[in-house]
């Protein structure tokens, strides 16, 4: 990336990574939502979707996002007009600071920092501030459960999904997520290397704790309560139209993306190929193309979480809201912690 | 804007809520949260106003009234062949179930009897409309819970019962097809084995909706000893249908009572569950679905030839009496008590439906649970708004 | 049961179905473009045979929502065969239905003792203004075309039965 930097100026390497991060965000939301809300959803409900809007309805989210872009941007007589407007947004800016750290390729980054496990774990509860104050200014009952029982929800599934994440540092000996991809992809299983090492075989158990906290994260189905379209109308969402929904919505399913990503660094070998098929051994050896063939891996595995999540979203219906404390606390954490526990006593051990 | 009235009812329910208040230490004021009578989960204008303490229930009180439509004063004014036309929409999901119990009571009262063929025409189309109202109610159920696939399979394979339905008699949801002594029509050709055909879909749908939802143990842990209602209590309430023998008491209008249909000419069971919560209520419903489908095909293997319509006069006027007849719909006991002066129209008529008394246990049940189970309650309970505003 | 096969058979009933309709074709239909034919005996429109109507008044008087309105008056029609005296025959004015109040309840079809009325299961003729649904006989007319004939009828059934 650098040899290909070198050349343009500073602002112009800003405007390049900025326009790459709304790619980033934005192509995996619009994936995710006409290849899964819109035709998985159908298809497993034996329907076909939209289908009007371009061949087979390709082109029906243009068309949503025309429709919502023309609604009235409603907001609530007493509702904390500032807070209100705002809310949204810190949702959406939560996702484009979480794609930040994420690896598409050996040089196409966005940045390369030292802790960047830390900081997408903490970057990415950002977004619970956000729902909070959207829940908490609407002036609507429904909203403020709505946006209380996020709060509770992803503060009790922050902690399993970072202990979750543990095994996977403690196993890289990195908190650079760009090394965990090359750990993975670099290492061998017991001296074949024709995978790599892929952490969902060791760290299966981190991965399916971090899976499930993703979805609860996500507050897809089986954890969806802070939206819970039957209880809550639509939690805090309740009061939001147009543009501020609209926002929202590209945060929800940006956000899958951008959390299946960083499972697919953590757990499935990121933009990599296993090594040996190329006969590399480190990072300095990977060919330019995996520059832009990294991406495109990355997409496919992404795509194949997403796929569980929403699979799993489709058909399950949802908890209630003691319960999924009561999982996550008394299920989750305690696994994830006998989890780090086994993975540190291997570490030393071999 | 408040209006007196509410007023009213806001002085009331914190006197109530003063009263909940009692045993909290820490002083704090509770939420009255107001579902409905446009919310995403009351099958229509069923309002329930709600005090919360977080989100644990600690005062609720169904308000009805919002879709009152006045059947009982319409029909005052209708001739006995014009009120099937509205009775078909009080329950609007089983509409046919509507018809019978009214017609039986004309016919009682005319002290005439419906042909053979008319009343197993009748138990099927009966079953029909049972088949068409709970599987939409086992699709709606996942819904409330939050999953949104059950719904759309439920739509579908009720679309199947629906044409049956029409085909038949014509109207997909109001038939009408009921008349005093008889039926409007015998059945088009090739009905029969696409009814065959059709309720073995339906069985299968009985299958994936158990494999999708019954199974799961998110909805287990969801149902399963939420809103238990003991057998006393559900006969102290005047529950009836599905949700009374879910609580265990085996009491089934079909079989224990004789009229003229066709329930007594063939061998089927009554379901019943012990527990008396939601997974009970949800479950028998599930397995009366699929006895219903057995009750069809058996009824279709035994059905008389003959006519469908006994002499009745062109201009029909019901002599002086009363009667009164119910029958076991979809929801419940559903009655009509008619009084007739002798004239074109009935005099009065009282019509008891199955949900106005089996919501009317809401308060009560309502009461300590949390806002998710609210759902989840009023879902079990299965009550269509036409049915409890009439 | 075992705790986790409840779980995967959910999953397995979506994957199944999902699998069945990219390979089947799914349930629904693609409404403009294709169409489900309606069953015969479908209750979709009422059509009129004006010449059998004689504005005898039956079906307005039998409408539960009172949704027909019929005027007519009597006219001197030339006589049959020559030389004979004009018949009075009544001539209908005006034969309107109010499809926003018709409940499509069927009675007044029944109750046409000359056979003018008909169910057709024509079913587009929705419109953007509820007033444009009250219409007259010329439309009513036309619907006739769309009138099937009387199914037959199932096997044990009493075939001397009217239609």
């Amino acid at each position: 990336m650098y040899a290909l930097l070198s050349s343009i100026p500073y602002w112009g390497e800003t405007l390049l990574r900025l326009l790459g991060g709304a790619v980033a965000v934005l192509l995996p939301a619009g994936t995710i939502v006409y290849l899964f809300l819109f035709k998985m959803m159908s298809f497993m409900q034996s329907r076909l979707g939209p289908m009007e809007a371009g061949p087979y309805g390709s082109m029906q989210l243009f068309a949503e996002v025309g429709k919502w872009l023309q609604k009235e941007d409603l907001l609530p007589e007493r509702a904390d007009s500032f807070v209100f407007k705002i809310a949204p947004l810190i949702v959406l800016a939560s996702t484009f600071l979480l794609v930040a750290v994420v690896p598409f390729g050996p040089d196409a980054w966005f940045t390369n920092f030292e802790a960047g496990v830390f900081y997408a774990l903490a970057v990415s509860s950002v977004s619970v501030l956000g729902i909070l104050m959207a829940g908490w200014s609407s002036a609507n009952k429904y909203s403020l459960l709505g946006g209380l029982r996020a709060a509770g929800q992803l503060i009790a599934y922050e902690l399993p999904m970072i202990l979750a994440v543990v095994g996977v540092v403690i196993q890289a000996g990195s908190m650079n997520l760009q090394n965990i991809v090359v750990a993975q992809n670099a290492g061998s299983i017991f001296g074949w290397d024709g995978l790599g090492n892929p952490y969902l075989l060791t760290q299966f158990v981190g991965f399916l704790i971090f899976m499930i906290a993703v979805q609860a994260e996500l507050t897809q189905t089986p954890f969806d309560m802070p939206i819970a379209e039957s209880e809550l109308v639509s939690g805090y969402m309740t009061e939001y139209s147009g543009f501020r929904f609209l926002m929202f919505f590209i945060g929800e399913f940006a956000t899958a993306g951008v959390f299946a990503f960083i499972a697919s660094v953590l757990f499935l070998g990121g933009w990599g190929v296993p090594f040996s098929w190329f006969g590399w051994t480190g990072i300095n050896d990977v060919d330019n193309w995996m520059n832009i063939g990294g991406p495109l891996i990355m997409l496919t595995k992404m795509l194949g979480l997403v796929f569980i999540i929403m699979w799993v979203r489709f058909s399950y219906p949802r908890f209630r809201e003691d319960q999924l404390q009561r999982f996550a606390w008394k299920v989750l954490i305690p696994v994830s912690l006998v989890n780090i526990m086994a993975t540190s006593v291997l570490k030393v051990a071999f | 804007m408040t209006m007196i009235g509410d007023r009213q009812q806001l002085a009331y329910i914190a006197s109530q809520a003063a009263d909940a208040r009692v045993n909290v230490e820490l002083e704090t004021e509770g939420m009255t949260l107001n579902i409905g009578p446009q919310h995403p989960a009351t099958h229509g204008t069923l309002r329930i106003i709600a005090r919360l303490d977080g989100e644990q229930v600690l005062w609720a009180e169904p308000s009805c009234g919002y879709m009152h439509r006045g059947y009982e004063k319409l029909t005052e004014v209708r001739t006995f062949p014009q009120v099937t036309a509205l009775v078909n929409r009080i329950d609007w999901l089983g509409s046919f179930a509507n018809e019978v119990p009214f017609i039986l009571a004309a016919e009682q009262l005319m002290e005439i009897e419906a042909p053979p063929r008319a009343q197993w025409i009748r138990t099927i189309l009966f079953e029909l409309s049972r088949i068409a109202n709970v599987s939409l109610f086992l699709g709606d159920l996942g819904v409330q819970l939050g999953a949104i696939t059950p719904v759309f399979f439920a739509f579908r394979d009720r679309e199947y019962v629906l044409n049956l339905i029409e085909g038949a008699t014509g109207g997909r949801f109001h038939p009408n097809f009921d008349r005093i002594g008889g039926l409007k029509d015998d059945l088009p050709a090739g009905w029969i084995d696409e009814t065959r055909a059709v309720m073995k879909k339906m069985r299968k749908f009985c299958d994936e909706i158990e494999n999708l939802l019954f199974g799961n143990e998110i909805f287990e842990s969801r149902t399963r000893g939420i809103g238990v209602i003991p057998r006393d209590v559900a006969l102290q309430y005047g529950m009836s249908g599905a949700n009374l023998r879910a609580s265990g008491v085996d009491w089934d209008l079909r079989r224990d009572q004789s009229l003229p249909m066709a329930w007594d000419k063939v061998d089927w069971k009554v379901w019943t569950h012990n527990d008396g919560d939601s997974y009970a209520r949800c479950w028998v419903r599930l397995q009366e679905t699929r006895e219903s489908t057995y009750i069809v095909e058996r009824l279709l293997d035994t059905m008389p030839s003959g006519p469908v319509m006994t002499k009745v006069p062109r201009i029909i006027k019901v002599p002086e009496g009363e009667a009164w007849i119910s029958t076991e719909n979809p929801l419940g006991e559903m009655g009509y008590y008619v009084v007739s002066k002798g004239d074109l129209g009935p005099f009065r008529v009282k019509i008891r439906s199955a949900s106005f008394n089996n919501i009317s246990i809401v308060p009560w049940l309502l009461k300590g649970v949390y806002v998710p189970d609210i759902i989840t309650i009023l879902a079990s309970l299965y009550f269509i708004l036409g049915d409890i505003d009439r | 049961m075992a705790k986790v096969p409840g779980l995967f058979k959910g999953l397995g009933v979506t994957f199944g179905t999902m699998v069945e309709t990219i390979t089947k074709g799914a349930n629904t239909v693609q409404y403009p473009h294709a169409k489900e034919a309606p069953p015969v005996r479908a209750r979709g429109v009422i059509a009129l045979h004006e010449g059998n109507c004689t504005s005898c008044m039956l079906c307005v008087r039998s409408c539960p929502d009172w949704c027909i309105y019929i005027e007519g008056h009597k006219e001197l029609a030339p006589p049959r065969r020559a030389g004979g005296k004009p018949r009075a025959v009544n001539k209908l004015d005006r034969f309107d239905i109010d499809y926003a109040l018709c409940m499509y309840c069927g009675i007044c079809v029944e109750v046409c003792p000359f056979d003018a009325l008909f169910w057709s299961p024509e079913y587009e003729y929705s419109e953007p203004r509820i007033a444009d649904l009250l219409h007259d006989k010329a439309k009513l007319g036309e619907w006739m075309e769309t009138v099937p004939a009387a199914p037959e009828l199932e096997v044990g059934a009493d075939k001397k039965g009217k239609k």
